[in-house]
């Protein structure tokens, strides 16, 4: 319990260390968004006008921690301002009409690909030196070295465009409604599928590696090899035995991975034009919508902190050495 | 870092007859060495990249051996001319990225105490922040040229660097040699860079290469966002005007296939060389090899266990 409440400290922390960044970044740097609105205008605004926007933005002329503080009541109320691109919306009800789908996408890549390279590890270390142990690494290492983007591009192209397997975009077509019906799931999952498996495919290899290589270890050591010598079956040994403690490095890495991952997923939902943050970002920073693109950093920040709080339960349930609070 | 065993030499030559014995290695290094000819040499052969030189989207004919672009400019020339600046940028922020997380972790596993307190939660916190978002927010303030994606990448890729050389620094500060230096009254700088920094150099090598690798990715998805200077010509950059001309829509593979596939072969090239390199840095893998070859001189073939470096105290 201790473990918990010590590594949610830390989360808050750094929660705070975003948002703090999200104040102080726009008035460090060379140029505020104001004015880079304002020069966006060409002279089709008034001096005037441009204080009226320093002031939407929070760039007030009040010292800089009244300003500060204004800003932090403003975020915990889920106030994050006025979006450019899609003038008069809420940031925050822009991005929240989006966030389910980047949800959806990187969830489901996420886990899908932890899962199923690491069930793909335990197998590669157990039959050590065959034919899966030789080629597969090899394989998906190389297609991890793609950028993920990339690779989207590559079977959005294969598969979409020549095959017309897939459709080529969006979420779920047009002449679908939206609703709990099973044709609309089916179209949504459709339309998911490339995306999705593009970022399984480019993540693979990591996990696999580092399931493997913790794997050979484990099943190196004397309890594995007494467990053996007591006769239990292969798949006992493997998943009650080895796994379990295997898995420690990979839910680690699994946690640090999240905030990487994700960022790939966003630049997969681009080339899809996926109703994702990926796409919202795309916006963002073509209409320089310094609000959205904050609120966008802000919530995904938010996102990967509370699934590192999900991965510390999780290691709080495999590693019985965290449990003994006796730091 | 303990020299491996087996046959060994110094630093360097054991490294490259390491890279000779493993093939995977070897092809990295070969892709490598391509891929640096081109950089360095391969401007020369071609004119402006930017020249207007056909029809835009051309298929690949033999004046145009990749096409052109939806801008009519040759795809193989912007190729060639930005190798060398997506390597240049790559490689440098590769290595700026180490020093960085070496400047940080150095002093937080040394001093221990309070300093690593400190250290450890400022590189805890921005290892958790999600590097791409925070690279776009801080990238979009500054002007778009190859230096704010440079600076950018650094700030967000310092982090996991400076975690592993403090781990590595804790536990050479417990070692013996370490101790000796200290008894002897050597001031910490020097035990700092002459004892500590040359014992971890292999350590920073493989991280260099590391970087690296995330350097290339990364510039490439920063540029293909459009963050970078669009009107220089580099693998992110042409990538980014595929996206752009809507290639995949028209069915113009040429634009983005050729840059994608570089940036996959120099990371794959890399990684390969840095698993070379770990073959003779971790003596678990170098101990292995040893084995194998010795039971491979009695004709016997290697079984599943794994031979385990153990500490006897």
């Amino acid at each position: 319990m201790r473990y918990l409440l010590k590594r949610l400290g830390f989360y808050v922390l750094a929660a705070f260390a975003a948002v703090t960044l999200n104040f102080f970044l726009p008035r460090l740097m060379p140029g505020d968004p104001a004015t880079a609105l304002f020069a966006r205008f060409k002279g089709r605004l008034s001096p005037e006008s441009l204080d009226a926007l320093r002031a939407a933005f929070g760039l007030t002329n009040a010292p800089l921690w009244k300003q500060y503080l204004t800003y932090l009541s403003h975020v915990l109320h889920g106030d994050l301002g006025t979006s450019i691109a899609y003038f008069p919306s809420a940031v925050s009800q822009v991005i929240g009409s989006a966030l389910g789908w980047t949800l959806f996408v990187a969830g489901t890549a996420v886990i899908l690909s932890f899962a199923i390279g690491t069930l793909l590890g335990m197998a590669a270390a157990w039959w050590r030196r065959g034919a899966l142990d030789t080629w597969l690494p090899s394989t998906l290492v190389f297609f991890g070295s793609f950028p993920y983007f990339w690779l989207a591009m590559a079977a959005l192209y294969v598969l979409g465009f020549s095959f017309r397997w897939f459709p080529l975009g969006h979420a779920y077509s047009d002449d679908t409604t939206p609703g709990w019906t099973a044709a609309f799931a089916l179209d949504v999952l459709r339309h998911a599928a490339l995306p999705i498996a593009t970022v399984v495919l480019a993540t693979l290899g990591g996990w696999l590696l580092t399931m493997r290589n913790t794997m050979i270890s484990v099943l190196g050591s004397d309890y594995v090899n007494l467990a053996r010598a007591k006769g239990l079956s292969p798949a006992r040994v493997v998943l009650r035995y080895a796994a379990r403690n295997a898995l420690l490095p990979s839910v680690t890495g699994f946690g640090m991975a999240l905030g990487f991952v994700l960022g790939g997923s966003l630049l997969t939902e681009i080339v899809f034009s996926y109703p994702g943050q990926g796409y919202l970002l795309v916006q963002a920073v073509r209409n320089q919508d310094y609000p959205l693109m904050q609120g966008i950093f802000l919530v995904i920040t938010l996102a990967v902190l509370g699934a590192n709080w999900l991965v510390d339960v999780a290691i709080l349930w495999l590693d019985p050495r965290t449990r003994d609070s006796s730091e | 870092m303990k020299q491996p065993s087996g046959p060994s030499g110094s630093g360097l030559g054991s490294w490259a007859r390491a890279i000779h014995r493993d093939r995977k290695g070897l092809f990295g290094a070969c892709v490598l060495g391509a891929f640096a000819l081109v950089a360095i040499a391969g401007p020369w052969f071609f004119g402006d990249p930017s020249a207007l030189v056909g029809i835009p989207l051309q298929p690949p004919t033999w004046p145009h051996p990749l096409g052109t672009n939806g801008q009519g400019q040759d795809v193989l020339a912007q190729l060639v001319v930005g190798t060398r600046a997506s390597l240049l940028l790559g490689f440098a922020v590769g290595l700026a990225v180490v020093l960085l997380g070496a400047l940080v972790g150095v002093p937080a596993g040394y001093f221990g105490g309070r300093t690593d307190g400190v250290l450890s939660i400022f590189s805890n916190v921005f290892l958790v922040l999600p590097g791409l978002p925070l690279a776009i927010v801080i990238a979009a303030y500054l002007p778009a040229s190859p230096a704010t994606v440079a600076i950018v990448l650094v700030v967000t890729g310092w982090a996991w660097n400076a975690r592993v050389v403090r781990s590595q620094t804790l536990a050479l500060r417990r070692r013996d040699f370490v101790a000796a230096a200290v008894v002897a009254g050597e001031s910490d700088v020097r035990i700092l860079l002459v004892e500590i920094l040359p014992s971890m150099l292999s350590v920073l090598v493989a991280q260099v290469i590391g970087s690296t690798v995330y350097a290339i990715g990364a510039q490439v998805g920063l540029e293909f966002l459009g963050l970078g200077d669009v009107s220089r010509v580099s693998w992110g950059t042409m990538l980014y005007w595929a996206q752009n001309d809507s290639a995949l829509l028209t069915g113009a593979w040429w634009m983005f296939v050729p840059p994608g596939l570089c940036v996959a072969l120099v990371g794959f090239g890399l990684t390969l060389l840095n698993s070379a390199f770990d073959e003779i840095s971790n003596p678990r893998l170098a101990l292995e090899r040893v084995w194998r070859a010795h039971l491979a001189s009695r004709g016997r073939a290697p079984e599943r266990s794994t031979p385990v470096v153990r500490n006897h105290a």
